[in-house]
Order: C-alpha cells, then sequence, then structure tokens
C-alpha cells in the first residue's frame, strides 16, 4: 500500500515537471512567433534572426560559454523573485538592488586595502547595501501596508539615479569618464574559462540554488516562507508571525540580487566597472522574473532557465551584429513567455480546443 | 516670484500631473470592476511610440492620439481576456506587458527611424494648442469627472463595483460579470494610451526607450493614495505631479549649488514613497481587485 501510494505520488509529480515543460514550451513559442512577425514587420528577416540568435547562444562552444555566463546572475536575481513570490509577494526590486550592490563593490575598490581583503570586503559591502534596500521596501509593507510593487518600482528608480550620480559625479574613471574606476585585479573573481565571459562565480550561484533549495523544503524558515505564501490566514492562526516572515523574504531576496549585483561587477570582463547609464547592469533584475516564472518558482527549475534566458542574452548581441536586428527584441520575446505564463493551465486549454 | 513665473509653475504642474490622472483614473475604473492591471507603464510607453509612429508617418496628431488609444485598448482587451475570461494572474499578465514593452519599444525605434534610444516628432505631428493649452489636458479633466459620475451615479457604474466587490452576489443580480469586467479593462487601459501619447505627441514630443520614467508605478500608488475614488485621485496626480515640476525648478534655483543636478532626479520616487508611506492604512481596495472570479 505505502509503495504504491509513494509511487502515485512520483508519477503526479513527474507529470507536473511534464506539464511545466509543455507550458514552457509553448510560451515559448508563441513568444517567438509574434517576435517573428514583429521582425518581418521591422524589415528584417526572421530566419536569419533566430539563427544568429540560437548561433550565438548555443551554437558553440563560445557562445555556450557566454551563455553560462548570463546564467551567473540571472539565478540569482531568478531566486530573488521566487522567494518573495513563495512569500506571497511580488518583490520586483532586484533591479535596484543589483545597481546598488555594484555600487557598494566599486566603493570597497575605491579604498586603499590588504589585497586579500577586497574579495571579502566588496561583497559585504554590495550585499548589506542590497540587503537594506530591499528591507526598505519590507519594512514599509508590514509597518505601513505600502504595495511592494509599487515601492520597490520607486526603490529601482531612486537606486538608478543614485549610482548614475556616483558614478559620474564620484568614483568615474579620470583616464575613462564613462565608467567608473576599476576593480583592483585582486578583489576581481578569476575567469574559469581563459579569453570567455564564463567567470568562476558560477560555482557560487550554482552553490547558492542548493543551499536555497535545502532552505526552502528542509528547513523550518522555508517552510514558514511558503505556508505564509500559500495560505497567510491559517499561518497567522498556526502561530507564525506573517511579518517577521515578509521580513525574511525581502532580506533573502535582497542578499540574492546583491550576490548577482556584486558578481557581474568583480566577475565579468573586460569592464570590472559600472558604465554609463549602468548597461552593464540594466534589465538583470527584470530578466531574474522570467527566470523565476519559467522556473516554476522552484530552485532547480530555476537553474534551466537561467540557462535558457541565458542564450537569449547571448544570442541577442550576435542577432545585432549579424542580422541587424536590435537586441532588445530579446526582451520582448520574454514579456510575450510571461504574459502566457499568466494563463493557468495553457496545454489544458490547448487541449479542450483540439478536443472540440 | 511674479506673476508670470507662478503662471508658468502652474502650467507645468498640470502637464506634469496629467499622464498620471488619466492612467490612475483608468486604473481606479478598473480595479473597480476587479481587474488590476500593473502594465500601466508599459501600456504608456508602447501607445506613446504608436502614436509617433502614426503621427509622424501621417503627419497628423489626431491620428496619433486615436492609434494610441486604441493600442491602449487592444492591450486592455488582451489583459482583461487573460484575467477576466481565463483567470490569469493578473500581476503576472501586468509584469509581462511591463517586460515586452521594455524591448518591444526601443527596437521598434530602431525598426522604424533608424535611430537608438530616442526620436522627436516633426512639428506637424504634434498635438495643437487650443487657446494655449493642450487638449488633451482639458479633457483628463472631463475624464475624470465623467469616470467619477459613471462609476457613483449611473446604474452602470453600480453593476461595475458590484463586479470588483462582490462579483458573486453581481452574477446572481444578473450582471455579466466578466464582460463588465472587459469593459472596464478595456477602458482603464485605453487612458493609460492617452497619458502615452500625451507624453510623447503633445507635452514632451519625444518618444524614448523610457518615457514613462516610473509613472505607470506611481499611477498605482495614485489609486491607493485616492482610495479608489477619482476625485482624491485628482488630488493625488496633482501632488505627485507637481514633484517633477520642482526638479525642473531647483536645477535653476541656488540649490544646485548643493544638490547636485543628477540626484535631484530622485525626488518623484522620494516623494511618492514617503506620501504612500503617509497616508496608507486608511485606504480599501475593492474587496475582489486582483482576484480571479469563478462562477461556483
Amino acid at each position: 500500500m505505502k509503495v504504491s501510494m509513494s509511487s502515485i505520488k512520483l508519477k503526479d509529480k513527474y507529470g507536473d515537471i511534464l506539464m511545466a515543460f509543455a507550458e514552457v514550451t509553448v510560451a515559448t513559442l508563441i513568444g517567438l512567433g509574434i517576435s517573428a512577425i514583429l521582425i518581418k514587420v521591422g524589415g528584417y528577416s526572421p530566419t536569419s534572426a533566430l539563427y544568429y540568435l540560437f548561433k550565438g547562444a548555443f551554437g558553440n562552444l563560445y557562445g555556450f560559454y557566454t551563455t553560462l555566463s548570463y546564467s551567473i546572475p540571472l539565478m540569482l536575481t531568478g531566486l530573488a523573485f521566487a522567494v518573495s513570490v513563495r512569500a506571497g509577494l511580488f518583490n520586483i526590486g532586484a533591479e535596484g538592488q543589483v545597481y546598488i550592490s555594484a555600487l557598494g563593490a566599486i566603493m570597497v575598490a575605491s579604498i586603499a586595502l590588504p589585497s586579500y581583503l577586497y574579495l571579502p570586503a566588496e561583497f559585504a559591502v554590495g550585499v548589506t547595501f542590497a540587503i537594506a534596500w530591499s528591507l526598505t521596501a519590507g519594512i514599509l509593507k508590514v509597518w505601513k501596508g505600502v504595495n511592494e510593487v509599487v515601492s520597490t518600482i520607486m526603490l529601482n528608480w531612486i537606486a538608478y539615479w543614485v549610482v548614475e550620480y556616483s558614478r559620474s559625479n564620484i568614483y568615474y574613471d579620470p583616464l575613462s569618464p564613462d565608467r567608473t574606476i576599476r576593480i583592483p585585479v585582486s578583489g576581481r573573481l578569476p575567469l574559469l574559462i581563459p579569453n570567455t565571459q564564463l567567470y568562476s562565480g558560477i560555482f557560487i550561484s550554482l552553490a547558492v540554488v542548493v543551499i536555497f533549495y535545502i532552505i526552502m523544503w528542509k528547513t523550518a524558515i522555508g517552510y514558514e516562507i511558503r505556508a505564509v505564501g500559500l495560505n497567510p490566514n491559517a499561518s497567522k492562526y498556526g502561530g507564525i508571525r506573517i511579518s517577521l516572515v515578509a521580513l525574511e523574504a525581502f532580506a533573502i531576496s535582497g542578499l540574492l540580487a546583491g550576490l548577482a549585483g556584486v558578481m557581474e561587477t568583480i566577475g565579468r570582463p573586460p569592464t570590472y566597472a559600472i558604465v554609463t547609464s549602468l548597461t552593464n547592469l540594466v534589465n538583470l533584475g527584470f530578466n531574474g522574473i522570467t527566470v523565476s516564472l519559467i522556473g516554476r518558482n522552484n530552485p532547480l527549475g530555476i537553474i534551466p532557465a537561467s540557462i535558457f534566458i541565458g542564450g537569449l542574452t547571448a544570442g541577442a548581441t550576435s542577432m545585432q551584429i549579424f542580422a541587424g536586428v536590435p537586441l532588445e527584441m530579446v526582451q520582448a520575446v520574454q514579456g510575450v513567455i510571461v504574459i502566457v505564463l499568466a494563463i493557468p493551465g495553457v496545454i489544458r486549454l490547448i487541449k479542450s480546443k483540439i478536443r472540440r | 516670484m511674479d506673476m508670470s513665473m507662478l503662471i508658468n509653475i502652474l502650467i507645468q504642474t498640470a502637464y506634469a500631473s496629467t499622464p498620471l490622472l488619466l492612467s490612475a483614473t483608468g486604473e481606479i475604473f478598473s480595479e473597480r470592476a476587479g481587474i488590476v492591471n500593473i502594465g500601466l507603464e508599459g501600456i504608456m510607453l508602447i501607445s506613446g511610440f504608436v502614436g509617433v509612429v502614426v503621427g509622424q508617418e501621417l503627419l497628423n496628431p489626431f491620428a496619433g492620439v486615436v492609434a494610441a488609444v486604441a493600442v491602449g485598448a487592444l492591450i486592455g482587451l488582451l489583459h482583461g481576456f487573460i484575467t477576466a475570461y481565463l483567470k490569469g494572474d493578473h500581476v503576472i499578465s501586468g509584469l509581462g506587458i511591463n517586460l515586452f514593452a521594455l524591448g518591444f519599444v526601443p527596437y521598434g525605434i530602431y525598426a522604424v527611424w533608424g535611430v537608438r534610444g530616442y526620436f522627436n516628432p516633426s512639428d506637424q505631428a504634434k498635438v495643437p494648442k487650443i487657446f494655449g493649452v493642450s487638449p488633451i489636458f482639458i479633457a483628463s479633466l472631463i475624464i475624470v469627472f465623467a469616470i467619477q459620475y459613471v462609476l457613483f451615479h449611473t446604474k452602470f457604474g453600480l453593476s461595475l463595483r458590484a463586479c470588483g466587490e462582490d462579483p458573486h452576489s453581481a452574477d446572481a443580480s444578473g450582471v455579466r460579470v466578466e464582460r463588465m469586467q472587459i469593459i472596464a479593462a478595456v477602458i482603464g487601459s485605453s487612458l493609460s494610451g492617452l497619458a502615452g501619447v500625451f507624453m510623447s505627441l503633445d507635452w514632451l514630443t519625444t518618444i524614448t526607450k523610457d518615457l514613462p520614467a516610473g509613472r505607470g508605478f506611481i499611477a498605482l500608488a495614485i489609486v491607493n493614495f485616492a482610495n479608489w475614488n477619482p476625485l482624491l485621485g485628482l488630488l493625488g496626480s496633482y501632488i505627485f505631479g507637481f514633484s517633477w515640476v520642482a526638479i525642473e525648478w531647483l536645477k535653476i534655483s541656488s540649490l544646485k549649488q548643493v544638490i547636485p543636478v543628477t540626484l535631484l532626479n530622485i525626488i518623484p520616487y522620494v516623494v511618492t514613497l514617503a506620501v504612500t508611506a503617509g497616508v496608507l492604512g486608511r485606504s480599501r481596495p475593492p474587496k475582489y481587485a486582483g482576484v480571479p472570479y469563478k462562477k461556483e
């Protein structure tokens, strides 16, 4: 009896994963289909655009390394969004937390330290900034009931202008004023593969995902976060302090986004700095939302999802160079994917239409 | 401060507040029927872009405005269909609209005009002033009173509000909840479309990849601030709108020696955070706003 029960459960689990996979595939196909139409209307060749998009992302080893390199921050910002959703919160503040943590790393780089202290100090300051930024939204939420969608977007804009101001007025490089000073060599994360963008941060990201999986599914704090997200009222009567759990979720979310921002700044070659209009950081937080939704807000689903969206990011450059299509197009693809994923049971819906 | 400067500040405030007012009024209408749309920012951006494309192509601002409002309505229809009929997640669908706009508009600016970042429409495409003021500004004031009237003084408004407060009873008393919600979503989104084209063809007369600059989300804050009441939304929009004027004002004042100009840009966002934190707690959303309604 016990065996058959667990095997049914196992079958259900695989069924769920298969269903999720099918839904993401449908969403992606719709996303690519609509973008193909837009590319055609814009006067470009959709076939060549898609060809170079995929070639640039997965077509050769160099492309694949670039893809993996973008999965490093996306895994973390995806996780940052996922933990909030699990707690029933729509915290879209990873974007600003990435900016502010990158600034933290640059601030450390601006002071004279013994060389072995740079790395730990960059992480400590950057991540602390991001947690403080995220907790601001958290405190406003539990103390004043401010909608986190609004507050996190406001904090994103404030972070943008604070960092942009610091870049242009305080930490600019006198030799190259379009970017900040660079992270000193001893403060950088080593490259994993020479002459690629794949840096060793990928091990940190993967480790964080695994640790996170354990926290969310094997510890009391993870249980409380998930319980509050599933049913806040029952959790309250069950003795869980909801506002404390919300603050924990905001803090964890900030920590994850902060790691992403610090690592992008101290790990990705060749700049190791913040550039004009923060172009090397922009959208890392927002794209994490897509990653999380594709990964079904599940840490283990987020790994393949971040490689997929990392691939779109990497392939976009090759699409722009060889097919002439502006790379922002892949952002629109992600938008369509998210819209389709908002519909519950896309597959069931399609099946019922076909049967009719 | 002399009289002409005061008038100038008043006009600037009115213009800075108009997109917020239109967008917030639309969202109040939509949420009163139970449909939450956090994609206002994206709708403003897409409509602002489409307005410039059509207005510039035909050298006809009127056509640009109509196209922009139509696109806003179309996005509202899509969002309404996903949320009201397919029972989809309101917030995720809205997020998707924003993410799509973030990519589509910079792509479109390059695809249509071959430039990166921004495009300025020519003079013939700009919305002409009527008696020295923007006609869309005048329209925004008429719209907010019209929406207030419809919501609180008509049978239609009563049914609409019932969909947001108690869809089960509304359904039982013969209101077609889903249809009502779609109508509300379409009207609500088309007002954000008008807000977008007001910025791109009238007030700022430019299209950039971040034209709304957070205004769609500030409009959401105004909806909260206003306790889902259009007339309070009018007040809120003008308070928040003034914060943008304050930046320009401070940039030319002696204060710029103390606070650097780049940093002044944070003012509207800080004001929004501070004001929402200050007044909230007393407002209450429609009970079923953002909750997919399922018949039993």
